[in-house]
């Protein structure tokens, strides 16, 4: 075993940033490297989650301030954004446990679940900005 | 068999490494999928948008039980998912890569006290 420890091994650093912008990425890429993104983002914004979670719950009066905080556009915006990011990564993450199942793992079919994330999660995040902004 | 899988002979590459935590993500994953059909449909069929109607939900104890092990299965979702982040794009420096992982376990600690305490006040 130790020799499998000592090899020296070629290392192969991360892409830098203008490499990335140059690399097509097929669609399946697309949603895994949003899959990514929106689960950091819902893990950076969780205290944003769990505040707006206590003010809620907590009394009539928080629950007042809730809604005077929430009519804010700005927290409409990042309320919309991790809404997105919640349905993004709820349908991919289905997608995932599919594939985890050996299930859609060729070439086309793995851009045709792709296709079908996004038909999914961006009319529902939709729905949620037009809920947001009022239109209904 | 007895001695030759510890100290520095311990085997360090192979299959089966991180399958725990693998599994542990996708079963978490599925629980909070249940939770979110629990939450919309308990929710959405009361039809009572008002503080009664969502503090209610909140004030059953199976409900409170509920929400409070999805939200563990969150942060360890999290953790596993967040770790991969460091683990791909942190690669330069272990230190670094320590101290990210570590103040990533202390943020989704913190972020279960606060759960625990906004959860039982209602």
């Amino acid at each position: 075993m130790s020799e499998a420890i000592n090899k020296k091994r070629r290392q192969f650093g991360v892409m830098s940033f203008t490499q990335v912008m140059h690399y097509r990425l097929p669609l399946a890429g697309v949603v895994s490297i949003l899959h990514r993104v929106s689960g950091a983002l819902m893990f950076f914004l969780l205290p944003f989650i769990l505040y707006l979670l206590d003010k809620s719950l907590t009394s009539e009066i928080s629950f007042e301030y809730f809604r005077g905080f929430t009519s804010n556009w700005f927290v409409k915006l990042v309320i919309l954004a991790l809404s997105w990011a919640y349905l993004h990564h709820f349908c991919a993450g289905i997608r995932h446990l599919f594939m985890d199942l050996h299930m859609g793992l060729d070439k086309n079919s793995g851009r045709k679940t792709s296709v079908a994330v996004f038909a999914v999660s961006l009319p529902l995040a939709a729905l949620v900005g037009l809920k947001l902004f009022g239109v209904f | 068999m007895a001695n030759n899988n510890i100290g520095p002979k311990r085997l360090v590459v192979g299959a089966h490494y991180g399958l725990r935590d693998w599994l542990a993500q996708r079963v978490t994953a599925v629980v909070m999928a249940l939770y979110t059909v629990i939450l919309l449909v308990s929710f959405l069929s009361g039809s009572n948008f008002s503080y009664e109607g969502w503090a209610g939900l909140f004030a059953r104890q199976w409900f409170k039980i509920a929400t409070f092990v999805t939200l563990l299965s969150l942060f360890y979702h999290a953790w596993i998912g967040v770790r991969d982040i460091w683990m791909d794009y942190v690669t330069k420096s272990v230190g670094l890569r320590l101290a990210f992982q570590v103040a990533t376990i202390l943020w989704l600690v913190g972020c279960a006290g606060w759960a625990a305490q906004i959860i039982w006040r209602v």
